[in-house]
């Protein structure tokens, strides 16, 4: 069975601001030869600290962004602009913001119906009808159509945008931070329903997070974004056993979550370097602990410690022991 | 108040009102010399106005209507002015001077309180910059708020409640707007400055984690009330409140994944919709037609913790 998503080697390099008035424009490379597929009702959680790229990856997978390089395929074809509208349907993509998401001025129900007479389906009573049955998916009741964003709550609001994302029947899911807004408990229902939702639909789910405990709960999957490269990917136990030292890091980082119990704190210091200026070799060896020669070098590939799990990482053995 | 130390700022029967509507209805707790104390709640619980009202700085639509808020009696011999007690924000950059050097913030109240000469404040500044864990003081010193990432600006906002020789620190959300790994980093430093300086901290956060890691005792707020108090290994071993017990269940964890996350049913009152009785019982799984009519008293529960409720989950204690 083709995955519902395959991403092929996506690289995004921008142009940064012109040094002086005769200086070149240096290259930033926001996202560096990250390949991954997503199978239908799996979902893929792609994490790292802010500025690693990964909304960047949640762009060009939604062909908003024109890659540099690689490619994108849903359902097998390359899913790239210019596309024909029921075929853009297919991937739908839900924020954090989702005041900034909805239009203040218009009815919920408005909203829902809109996209739905843009792609043509349906008919005025039909898309309505629709809207509801959508609605109820999410959890929501019928009366929601004929109140305005303002005066629903930010989880209501998250399940609105949901919902208006499933009308067009997506195959493919982008949620970029779409429950770091919220309270935990609320965050637990969109996360319950998230997963749900996949599986009665089999849809896929690219879920971008720089919460591990949430991308725990819900992915199956998870890819570890450092400036730009996949650093590790693999299934989700690698966020409790992994191979690479900023997964190690980006894990121990959190906190227990018990009192009393320590962290295993493995102090990264410093920042994300400046992808303008990124450093040479491994990306992350300025902040690694381990890092040797070799790695201020060489950029080490993403190698298959097993069928399912890759680092790139020189020392991976040795850190292992 | 505390067994094993003096009360640096108690809160007593706090109220504030918004538009009319009690917001912050009877908040009462205090902090002991040199303690981390957290206030946990879910947005709209009345945490950040806690905290606004106990620095006096409500905004003029909200106004504090009854309980007081008490400091300590001064060191003798501190400057009448220097401000006892100092708040960093969420949004670290924003809550700096845009228009003046990180490092001028820093000396600013070294001079204007202490007395300090331009070049011995300066001098000062930039020891306490290197005490915050910024690498290259004399560069950072010169810097703009903007030219820092949000994790060094929450390092520049701690350096300065340093120089102001604050007593008490409130942390409104400090770390919620960072990355884990620059959060881990903040937390320590905040434990740090807490032993070394004998700061007293007033930690405000959703994050049950960040609690469990750095704090001694806790308040759980909701709608509000406080509905829970005491040791953090305490609620956590054994909440009293439903409350207490449902935002534990949500929150997600590293550990093995069995089936869906506990949720709470229902969303938090908006204010004037709060109902008579506990803030809590309409979406409480134990609550019954007295949790609505009624509000539950303060009971005292084992082990140092107080709890409003009705049908608290360990029994209460005499």
């Amino acid at each position: 069975m083709t995955p519902i998503l395959q991403a092929h080697g996506l690289s995004k390099v921008y142009q940064g601001r012109r040094q002086g008035l005769f200086g070149k424009p240096p290259a930033l490379r926001a996202v560096d030869n990250v390949s991954f597929d997503i199978a239908a009702g799996e979902a893929f959680g792609l994490v790292g600290e802010s500025g690693c790229g990964k909304s960047t990856v949640g762009r060009m997978v939604s062909a908003a962004t024109q890659p540099t390089a690689g490619s994108v395929l849903v359902d097998g074809a390359p899913f790239t602009r210019p596309m024909p509208l029921a075929r853009r349907a297919e991937v739908q993509v839900v924020f954090q913001d989702t005041l900034g998401a909805l239009n203040p001025r218009l009815s919920i129900g408005r909203q829902l119906v809109e996209p739905l007479a843009i792609h043509g389906i349906g008919d005025g009573d039909g898309r309505k009808a629709m809207a509801e049955a959508k609605l109820a998916e999410v959890g929501l009741p019928a009366d929601v159509m004929e109140r305005y964003p303002h005066e629903v709550s930010g989880g209501q609001r998250q399940r609105i945008v949901l919902a208006r994302s499933l009308g067009l029947e997506p195959k493919l899911l982008i949620c970029d931070e779409a429950v770091s807004a919220l309270d935990v408990s609320v965050q637990a229902h969109i996360v319950n329903l998230l997963s749900e939702l996949k599986h009665k639909r089999q849809l896929g789910l690219l879920f971008i997070s720089h919460d591990l405990r949430v991308v725990n709960h819900l992915c199956e999957r998870v890819g570890v974004l450092y400036l730009g490269s996949m650093v590790e990917i693999g299934p989700r136990r690698i966020l409790r056993m992994p191979a690479h030292p900023y997964t190690r890091a980006l894990a121990g980082a959190l906190p227990a979550g018990r009192p009393g119990e320590r962290r295993k704190r493995i102090v990264l210091s410093g920042e994300l370097p400046s992808p303008l200026s990124p450093p040479s070799g491994c990306p992350f060896h300025p902040r690694c602990p381990h890092a040797t020669d070799i790695c201020r070098q060489v950029k080490p590939a993403l190698r298959m410690l097993d069928a399912d799990h890759g680092a790139a990482c020189h020392r991976l053995e040795e850190i292992a022991a | 108040m505390h067994a094993d130390g003096e009360t640096i700022l108690a809160v007593t029967d706090l109220c504030v009102d918004v538009g009319g509507r009690r917001a912050i209805d009877g908040v009462s707790f205090s902090l002991g010399k040199g303690q981390t104390f957290c206030l946990v709640g879910e947005s709209g619980c009345g945490k950040s106005l806690t905290c606004r009202a106990i620095l006096g700085q409500l905004p003029p639509d909200i106004r504090q209507v009854g309980g007081t808020v008490t400091l300590s009696a001064a060191q003798p011999g501190r400057p009448r002015k220097a401000p006892r007690i100092a708040m960093i924000y969420q949004d670290s950059t924003a809550s700096l001077n845009p228009v003046l050097k990180v490092g001028e913030q820093i000396a600013e109240p070294l001079r204007v309180h202490f007395g300090l000469s331009e070049q011995a404040a300066q001098k000062e500044a930039m020891r306490l910059i290197d005490a915050v864990g910024i690498a290259d003081a004399k560069r950072r010193y010169h810097a703009y708020p903007h030219e820092l990432s949000g994790g060094t600006n929450q390092r520049i906002a701690i350096a300065r409640a340093l120089a102001c020789r604050a007593e008490v620190l409130l942390a409104d959300e400090p770390t919620t707007a960072l990355d884990v790994t620059v959060q881990a980093q903040i937390l320590d430093l905040l434990a740090e400055v807490q032993r070394e300086a004998g700061l007293s901290v007033l930690l405000v956060t959703h994050d049950l984690g960040v609690v469990a890691e750095i704090a001694s005792d806790m308040a759980v707020m909701y709608a509000g009330r406080i509905v829970e108090s005491g040791p953090v290994s305490r609620l956590f071993d054994a909440p009293s409140h439903p409350y207490t017990e449902a935002l534990l269940a949500c929150l997600p964890t590293l550990g093995e994944v069995e089936g869906p996350l506990a949720a709470i049913p229902g969303v938090v009152p908006p204010l004037g919709r709060r109902p008579d009785g506990c803030g809590f019982a309409p979406r409480c799984p134990r609550g019954r037609d007295i949790c609505r009519a009624e509000r539950p008293p303060l009971a005292g529960i084992a082990g140092g913790a107080l709890v409003v409720c009705h049908f608290p989950l360990t029994g209460a204690v005499q």
